[in-house]
């Protein structure tokens, strides 16, 4: 139960040690960025503005179809994320070869930063649809999409690894097909943490839709119409009373979503747990109550059966999901040189343009540079990362350790973590600009707005599994105090405080680059680091910098993940595991 | 003798033709686990395969039904090797492997499901299993709200309900209360006996000896390490048996024998001190070996195996790790199926804790090849430590990779008590102990 309620899941994040393949690895995501940025580029195709308003009306009366035009973005995006998810998350846990190469990538991918990606696809999306507005759509959509699917798919391959052996060995003496098997035992026996990956991400997601909506590249500005875009016209016209709004409009929404749609989920996926012990405390939903005591399920269910029962059979041409016994062994290393050979040259001659690219426009000398204004950038995650620690660790402690205030305070942190940050942007620029804080100071708590929750949610599931008892023998032998915090407290809440920690330092990292360059009504504040220069580089469509930015971006975020949160996770299994 | 009479009764179904299967340790090396079993399951009997853990035999069940795939030899079903999951076999699982969103009646539908009968004949079939196996008004129930009984009466059931040649049973009652596991058996063996009960022969997996002698009209023990046929019993009963009955009993006390025996070791010469990959460590605990012994000394210092492992209620699982660990330690014998107190025994439990402490620190770098090699190693040392890697590294030659954490653990743990040397866990390391009573001086 406690692990369940991290987000990410653990084993989302259980990572291998730095090892050579991630160097080709990265050099894999080097060039396929560089082949996407070659699509858009020679797609671009001349573009009629009159398609793509620069801003939309902020006439509140438009504000509630914005809203549910924004909604609809999202759940578009969600279920393309499932989509995904079931083919990427299968591909890479039934067959050896494509796990070699899709899990490193997914595991690079996880750590890029989206939104240095969208000026990538928006230019993609907009060359392949010249002539209407579903470019944008696309673009905003995929930004979502890039938000959600990487740790949806991460749990669903680690729960098709961890199934237990015998529901495997069971499905196969009763010969179930391919398709049986994928609905009837890999489905239901990853929902739990598929479900509970998806709420979280699908929160985070509204963050990039809101990035995602109004964008300026390449001196283009657009907007779609959306709740984003109307924050983000409403800041350019200084106008706060309506940013107000509409961060009034996103609460209800992002309540009412949770009420109707993931806390039903969430409560029904109860059923899919295969430990056959109960949960302590069932999560419940009115909602979820609600439908089942009326008929709809059923109604909705007795037409759909035949489909069913169609399905299954013309799915029978797949076979059955068991393989031979005894591969040929010969054939299959033959088969495996052949594909690490034709994997290894695509790699090498990808990245070699990309380096070209680099070469021939900005010259290899920028990555120097973009280093420097990385290591500026990694130091505002660390003072975010110190700061928030400080603040919000005493506090989810003292929520995590009471149940009473735990049961209401964790699904108000789910809400605040969901709640996107940027819609909080305006007020903070507007405070800089009379008080004339520089960003470079400011732009530490605008990366902190989103990032931060992640620590405080996963301090209270921390400080929620510290078993009762163990309190009870701390209390039994006076231990209080400094001792207790250093004794229980800290070595109970590390595990789930780790797992908090990386995805606010990734949240952090993804988030500079909209904190470090902020503009409201006239003005544009602009900060020194990478975020910064990724962004100007996206407005001014300098391709082959916004190309060297993510690279030495993504460089950091890895680099750190392998190198100081792998060995804290590492510690926190075998030595702070409860 | 088996009341069961079938028209092809004898012949044979599922074949198991020199089977050997080795894993590979994480040093590349090939770890034994099957070496050349061979034997037949034939129409109309049921087999037992028994043995300690280690000796394979679940491994040998799942090369049977075609889950895995023996490194040499064949698995036969109907003369035909077995290439993909084998068709005629259907598996009951200790832990029950059943579907927790599906319902009684769906779990028990799947299999057939997945063989494409019509919906209505499903139901039929399925309806008249759960009716065989007493679960009838439990249809719609979800395995979390039945009782583990309940529970694996539904493994039986979905394994019946596609009429397999074979019912294979993976300790089907191990996971169950002493009480649920005998009412199951019997219900088995009384359904069995019937004419329309829907498969052909049973195979069972089992480490509790009463359990194969009461259930099998043939009875095969394996040895471990790696699992080869020790001894086959064809036992001719009659049904029902009775528990108490001498030859009964005698037969029990027999197996009992087989399975404490000094294992044959036929090609290999035996070292003459042997290392410790030759001779793991048994899995026990030495709180698990004293209290054992303070038993034994409790009835004299003698008491029949299957009495002492009745008395504790323990499996041969349980009780088997504990007799090899104070044999190895010679603080106990094994004369048939009687355990027997040594000298050495009766001073270990009458002694106060720093002289038992001291003996057992005697025996066990004595007889036990694992401590005797770390606390040779360490005494090599200039500043007598060692990271537990080096051993490791030793082990995995003869062990799977958990499997040589597990040794080291019980080194550790014995290590510990006999205040040989002590470990580390944050570093790793293992260090002489110099505080301990009959360290020599150290010299290089």
């Amino acid at each position: 139960m406690a692990m369940r309620r991290q987000f990410p899941t653990r084993d989302v994040l259980r990572r291998p040690r730095l090892r050579p393949v991630d160097l080709l690895v990265g050099a894999a995501v080097f060039a396929l960025l560089y082949g996407l940025l070659r699509l858009g580029l020679t797609l671009t195709a001349p573009f009629s503005p009159a398609h793509a308003p620069s801003k939309i009306s902020t006439d509140p009366s438009q504000l509630p179809g914005y809203a549910l035009r924004s909604l609809a973005r999202m759940f578009i995006a969600l279920g393309l994320s499932v989509a995904f998810t079931f083919v990427y998350g299968t591909a890479a846990a039934r067959s050896r070869r494509a796990e070699k190469v899709l899990i490193p990538i997914l595991d690079i991918l996880q750590s890029v930063p989206i939104l240095g990606f969208l000026s990538i696809t928006v230019t993609a999306f907009i060359a392949l649809f010249p002539h209407s507005i579903l470019g944008l759509e696309c673009a905003s959509i995929f930004a979502i999409f890039t938000s959600q699917a990487w740790n949806m798919t991460f749990s669903f391959y680690h729960s098709l690894l961890t199934q237990p052996r015998e529901l495997d060995e069971a499905a196969r003496l009763m010969r179930l097909t391919k398709w049986e098997r994928f609905w009837k035992l890999d489905v239901p026996s990853s929902m739990i943490g598929l479900v509970w990956n998806g709420m979280m991400s699908f929160g985070g997601g509204w963050f990039f839709l809101t990035a995602s909506e109004a964008i300026t590249v390449n001196k283009h500005s657009y907007a779609l119409p959306g709740i984003g875009s109307y924050v983000a016209t409403a800041s350019a016209q200084s106008d706060l009373g309506r940013v107000l709004l509409a961060i009034g409009v996103m609460i209800v929404m992002v309540l009412a979503v949770n009420f109707l749609f993931w806390r039903p989920l969430v409560a029904w996926s109860e059923r899919f747990r295969i430990e056959t012990t109960e949960a302590s405390e069932q999560p419940r939903s009115i909602m979820l109550d609600t439908l089942r005591r009326s008929h709809v399920p059923r109604l909705l269910g007795r037409p759909l059966q035949p489909v069913v029962t169609g399905l299954d059979r013309a799915t029978r041409v797949f076979g059955i999901a068991d393989r031979p016994l005894t591969p040929n062994v010969v054939r299959r290393r033959a088969g495996d040189a052949v594909f690490g050979v034709v994997v290894a040259i695509g790699v090498v001659i990808g990245a070699a343009s990309a380096l070209n690219y680099v070469q021939r426009t900005v010259g290899l000398d920028e990555f120097a540079h973009a280093f420097a204004l990385g290591a500026v950038t990694f130091g505002r995650v660390l003072i975010l990362l110190v700061a928030s620690t400080l603040i919000w660790v005493p506090v989810g402690v003292k929520i995590g350790l009471s149940p009473r205030l735990a049961r209401y305070a964790q699904p108000i942190v789910q809400v605040l973590a969901s709640f996107p940050a940027n819609f909080l942007f305006p007020f903070f620029a507007a405070f800089l600009i009379a008080t004339g804080i520089s960003l470079n100071v400011g732009g530490i708590v605008l990366m902190a707005l989103g990032a931060q929750w992640y620590i405080l949610f996963n301090t209270i599931a921390g400080a929620m599994s510290i078993p009762s008892d163990l309190r009870e023998a701390m209390d039994n032998f006076g231990v209080r105090g400094w001792q207790r915090w250093r004794r229980l407290i800290i070595p109970g809440i590390f595990p789930a405080y780790v797992t908090g920690g990386i995805t606010a330092a990734g949240g952090a990292w993804n988030a500079s680059i909209i904190a470090e360059y902020v503009t409201y009504g006239h003005h544009t504040l602009v900060a020194t680091g990478l975020g910064a220069y990724i962004a100007q580089a996206t407005v001014n469509g300098e391709f082959a910098k916004i190309l060297t930015g993510i690279v030495v971006m993504s460089i950091y975020v890895v680099g750190l993940n392998r190198i100081v949160w792998r060995r804290l996770y590492r510690l926190a299994e075998a030595r702070y595991s409860l | 003798m088996a009341s069961r009479v079938l028209t092809g009764a004898g012949t044979t179904i599922l074949a198991a033709d020199h089977i050997t299967k080795a894993f590979t340790t994480p040093n590349g090396d090939p770890l034994p686990v099957l070496d050349d079993i061979s034997f037949q399951l034939r129409e109309g009997e049921i087999v037992a395969l028994l043995g300690k853990s280690g000796s394979g035999k679940s491994t040998l069940l799942r090369c049977l039904a075609g889950l895995i795939a023996p490194s040499s030899g064949r698995a036969l079903y109907k003369g035909e090797p077995v290439r993909i999951a084998n068709p005629g076999v259907a598996m009951v699982f200790q832990s029950f492997a059943l579907l927790p969103w599906l319902t009684v009646l769906q779990n028990v539908e799947l299999g057939l499901e997945a063989r494409a009968v019509p919906a209505d004949q499903r139901r039929d079939r399925s309806l008249r299993a759960i009716d065989l196996i007493g679960l009838d008004g439990f249809e719609s129930a979800y395995p979390k709200e039945l009782s583990g009984g309940m529970r694996q009466r539904v493994g039986f059931a979905r394994a019946l309900v596609v009429e397999p040649d074979a019912l294979f049973m993976d300790e089907p009652f191990s996971a169950l209360d002493v009480l649920t596991a005998e009412n199951l058996r019997t219900e088995l063996l009384a359904l069995w006996s019937r004419s329309d009960f829907p498969t052909r022969a049973m195979l069972i997996v089992t480490h509790n000896i009463e359990e194969a002698v009461l259930l099998a009209d043939r009875l095969f023990v394996l040895s471990s390490n790696p699992g080869r046929i020790q001894a086959e019993l064809t036992i001719d009963l009659p049904r029902p048996r009775d528990r108490r009955s001498p030859a009964f009993e005698a037969l029990v006390d027999q197996v009992y024998g087989i399975l404490t025996g000094r294992e044959p070791t036929p090609e290999v010469e035996a070292p003459a001190r042997p290392g410790p990959t030759d001779v793991p460590l048994p899995s026990a605990t030495v709180g698990g070996m004293a209290g054992l012994l303070e038993i034994l000394a409790a009835h004299d210092g003698r008491e029949d195996l299957p009495d002492l492992a009745h008395e504790l209620t323990f499996e041969v699982d349980d009780l088997l790790p504990l007799v090899d660990a104070t044999t190895m330690l010679e603080f106990s014998t094994v004369d048939d199926a009687d355990l027997e107190l040594t000298d050495l025994g009766r001073v270990f439990v009458s002694a106060d804790i720093l002289r038992s402490k001291e003996l057992f620190a005697r025996q066990a770098r004595e007889h036990a090849p694992l401590v005797r090699s770390i606390w040779n190693s360490l005494h090599a040392t200039k500043d007598g430590t060692l990271n537990e890697g080096f051993f490791i590294d030793i082990l995995r030659r003869g062990f799977t990779e958990d499997e040589a954490q597990h040794q080291l653990d019980i080194a550790i743990d014995w290590g510990r008590y006999g205040e040989l040397y002590d470990y580390d866990a944050n570093t790793g390391e293992l260090t002489l102990d110099t505080g301990a009573p009959d360290v020599p001086v150290l010299s290089t």
